[in-house]
């Protein structure tokens, strides 16, 4: 066979390959189906790959244990996204076909994407803590969910807590605040409310951005925050750019206690770059970390100890593990309040909209799934689909992360006008907005 | 046997320059097209919206880059922020202009974007090749900087990223969220076709013939009388149009909306190899390379689990990503060795094959 042939044969083998395409998806199975996008690959994969697989073990033991949610078992499939919006748009439409009940993006680009399809679907869209901030508002977006609190209700809670720390709103005039963040929309998420928060008590914001592509170089940023000598540092960053602000922030040092991330500036893997320097790093966090909690026992029963996690065993009760499984708990406790307010046992997209419109995890039923402590009470509704919950402010011991403060109230009557303010105007902006004629069931 | 030119007589200057002069191929390219419209009446919304809608407008993209790099010599890294310009330019318009037919303005956005292109094209007089490639790098990193950081581009919006409102062709809507499959599919397929129509009658006219001469030797070309700057400003141009209006199509009639990161320089790369793999020089290359470049990651993500089941092997969505990055990266080596000329000249050969098959000499 000659080389040119060979090449007649690969493209003749490469024909193939794409008319598969038009083959239809397999049969489906009997069960509720539930996909997971997720990033195992890329440059954001130190991330993504925790908040994978607490997302999978968690859906996993609910199989292993009860059979499912009320019988009925969760097909759990992966679509991997590698944080790419083309890719998960792909993703996206893959698994659309096969009727899922809820889509977790996992990416504010996705999210955004999805944001105007999820109701002409019929697909609804579980932001957790990420996404557009205004989607908080239910009446405009009734088929997405950012709960348990946006990220101006994490700007506000760093501001509470650095104002505890100085002794009362009145002291932090003429202090200067630094936001260290991503030059992108997710990290300039936190302005408005700073800004106006800045306004209101007096103190100085300085802004700090760092383009996707210098992540990994913050050196001439930090050389402006030695000239500067903010008293606060807040940091809005993901991925790569974390364990360097990090290390940076020890290298030049800056009090690496006055550092105090957003969530998703709180992996294990963020403050680990700093190693022991980094005690007394701090970020928020809406879940308790470590393996301490009688459900990540049932995890290890029911999952690890059959081999169907791909997590090491030793990393168990990470932050970002455990925020997987914070997620996939919000996805279930949606499935099954669907049951009970339909009555059927299989239930679909739209019935997991309603579950998700009366989401309401009390302490009672934290108690019940072996969380007590680890999250706070949850309770979505209608007009309110993040409910502004409470966060605390993790603390880096040098080795794991710790309980650093109480649970705060984010400043909801100062946050809750934005809110609604910013649905406004995208609803103006996206003509044809659809009014909501969902029904409400609270 | 069948594909055979004998009997086909040319009676006319016109006829012999007919892009194609065999009618088996006219008949080949009707066959196409209709299979093309009735993909949009009979395929699944996967097939339109993941696998067809992508690859036509990426088809598109290509074969603007094409112009500039196979005709014209001109090497470009700056595709992807070309892109993003007409997108942008389409997202004002049609912000500032609503009552104008959406249409009409994803087919103007290409001229802002070809605007652009030729400002940034401008050194091409005096830097050539890999110099050049450098400088429209500049291009694409400090227009991805002007989407971030220009708030107006974007409307003011909070979110930072463009999203398409909703508007309607015939009362039909195309763009926004309500915009069915078909209805945008059936308006990608038109455009592209139209535009690839386009897009042949320049290369294959005294445009595309400068551009090919200024390619193979500039100072030739110049001595029969062709103004180098004109020729490759006019690729610029053209080159920045198609891409442009592929941007605009690729934000308002598949993603429904981007952020500034869509138009990076990874969105350059991929058209790169798009054009460098389907065939330098040729408009059906342009398909071609898409169709590999886009398609295979999908069609392997399909076919791999459905090869390890049997196997009683699991093969995961991350497995599946790693294994795409080494099975396509591997062809593509495959096909520069075996043909660096692309796909499309294999085509051709085949095509060569098929005229004196069975009785080769």
């Amino acid at each position: 066979m000659s080389f040119r042939n060979l090449t007649i044969a690969a493209i003749a083998g490469a024909i193939v390959s794409t008319t598969a395409l038009v083959v239809p998806a397999s049969a489906q199975e009997e069960g509720i189906y539930v996909p997971l996008l997720t990033y195992r690959t890329g440059p954001f994969a130190g991330s993504g790959i925790p908040i994978a697989d607490g997302m999978h073990d968690y859906l996993t033991m609910l199989n292993e244990r009860d059979g499912g949610i009320g019988g009925v078992k969760l097909i759990i499939e992966e679509c991997e996204t590698g944080y790419n919006t083309t890719k998960g748009v792909e993703c996206y439409e893959s698994v659309r076909s096969k009727n899922p009940v809820v889509v977790n993006p996992y990416s504010t680009g996705i999210t955004l994407q999805l944001i105007p399809r999820a109701a002409v679907d019929g697909v609804p869209v579980l932001s957790m803590a990420y996404g557009l901030s205004a989607a908080a508002d239910g009446e405009t977006f009734p088929w997405v969910f950012n709960p348990p609190a946006t990220y101006w209700d994490g700007a506000s809670v760093f501001v509470k807590h650095i104002a505890e720390r100085e002794g009362g709103f009145e002291n932090l005039a003429g202090k200067t605040v630094g936001l260290l963040h991503l030059d992108a929309p997710y990290g300039r998420e936190p302005i408005p409310v700073l800004e106006a928060l800045a306004e209101q008590h007096g103190f100085d914001v300085a802004l700090y951005p760092v383009a996707a592509q210098d992540m990994q170089n913050q050196g001439s940023v930090w050389l402006q925050v030695r000239r500067d000598r903010p008293d606060y540092i807040y940091l809005q960053g993901w991925g790569a750019m974390n364990p360097t602000a990090v290390r940076e922030a020890i290298r030049t040092g800056y009090p690496i206690e006055n550092l105090i991330g957003v969530w998703w500036a709180g992996g294990d893997e963020d403050a680990r770059a700093g190693g022991s320097d980094a005690a007394g790093y701090k970020a928020l966090s809406f879940n308790g970390a470590g393996a301490d909690f009688p459900f990540i026992d049932d995890v290890i029963t029911h999952v690890h100890d059959k081999g169907l996690s791909q997590f090491p065993r030793e990393r168990i009760g990470d932050m970002l593990y455990n925020r997987g499984m914070y997620n996939s708990m919000l996805i279930a406790e949606a499935i099954r309040i669907a049951q009970e307010i339909t009555g059927k046992k299989v239930v679909t997209g739209e019935d997991v909209r309603r579950g998700l419109e009366n989401l309401n995890i009390s302490e009672e039923r934290l108690a019940e799934m072996g969380m007590e402590g680890f999250a706070a009470p949850l309770n979505v509704t209608c007009e309110n689909h993040s409910g502004h919950h409470q966060v605390f402010l993790a603390e880096w011991d040098g080795e794991k992360w710790t309980q650093g403060s109480e649970w705060m109230d984010p400043m909801t009557d100062m946050v809750r006008p934005l809110i609604l303010d910013a649905a406004q105007e995208y609803a103006a902006a996206n003509e044809g907005w659809p009014q909501r004629t969902e029904v409400c069931d609270n | 046997m069948i594909y055979r030119e004998a009997g086909q007589y040319k009676t006319s200057y016109q006829a012999d320059r007919a892009v194609f002069p065999l009618r088996q191929d006219r008949i080949g390219i009707a066959v196409i097209v209709a299979a093309a419209y009735a993909a949009g009446v009979f395929g699944s919304d996967f097939l339109l919206q993941a696998v067809l809608i992508p690859f036509l407008i990426f088809s598109l993209a290509a074969i603007g880059l094409n112009i500039l790099v196979g005709y014209a010599g001109l090497l470009s890294l700056g595709t992807g922020a070309f892109m993003g310009v007409g997108a942008y330019a389409c997202y004002k318009l049609m912000t500032a202009f609503p009552e104008v037919n959406v249409v009409v303005w994803i087919l103007m956005s290409g001229f802002f974007s070809a605007a652009v292109g030729v400002f940034f094209g401008l050194p091409s007089l005096r830097i050539k090749g890999f110099y050049l490639a450098v400088a429209t790098l500049a291009a694409q990193f400090f227009l991805q900087w002007c989407f971030n950081r220009i708030p107006w581009l974007y409307n003011y919006n909070i979110s930072g990223a463009i999203e398409a409102p909703l508007r309607t062709l015939f009362g039909v809507p195309i763009t926004g969220a309500t915009a069915t499959l078909e209805a945008r599919y059936f308006v990608v397929l038109t455009l592209v076709i139209v535009l690839t129509w386009l897009a042949s009658n320049l290369v294959h006219g005294r445009i595309g013939r400068q551009w090919m001469a200024i390619r193979d030797m500039d100072i030739a070309a110049e001595l029969i009388g062709i103004r180098p700057l004109h020729a490759k400003l006019m690729a610029f141009a053209c080159s920045s149009y198609f891409v442009g209006v592929a941007g605009a199509m690729m934000v308002f009639l598949w993603y429904g909306g981007a952020e500034y990161n869509v138009f990076n320089i990874d969105q350059s790369f991929f058209i790169l190899f798009m054009i460098i793999i389907g065939g330098l020089g040729s408009l059906i290359g342009s398909f071609m390379g898409a169709a590999l470049i886009f398609m295979l990651p999908i069609g392997l993500g399909i076919v791999l689990p459905a090869l390890g089941a049997p196997f009683g092997i699991a093969v995961d969505a991350a497995t599946i990503e790693h294994l795409r990055f080494m099975i396509v990266g591997a062809l593509i080596i495959f096909f520069l060795i075996v043909e660096p000329h692309g796909l499309a000249r294999l085509w051709q050969i085949g095509k060569q094959k098929l005229r004196v098959w069975p009785f080769p000499y």
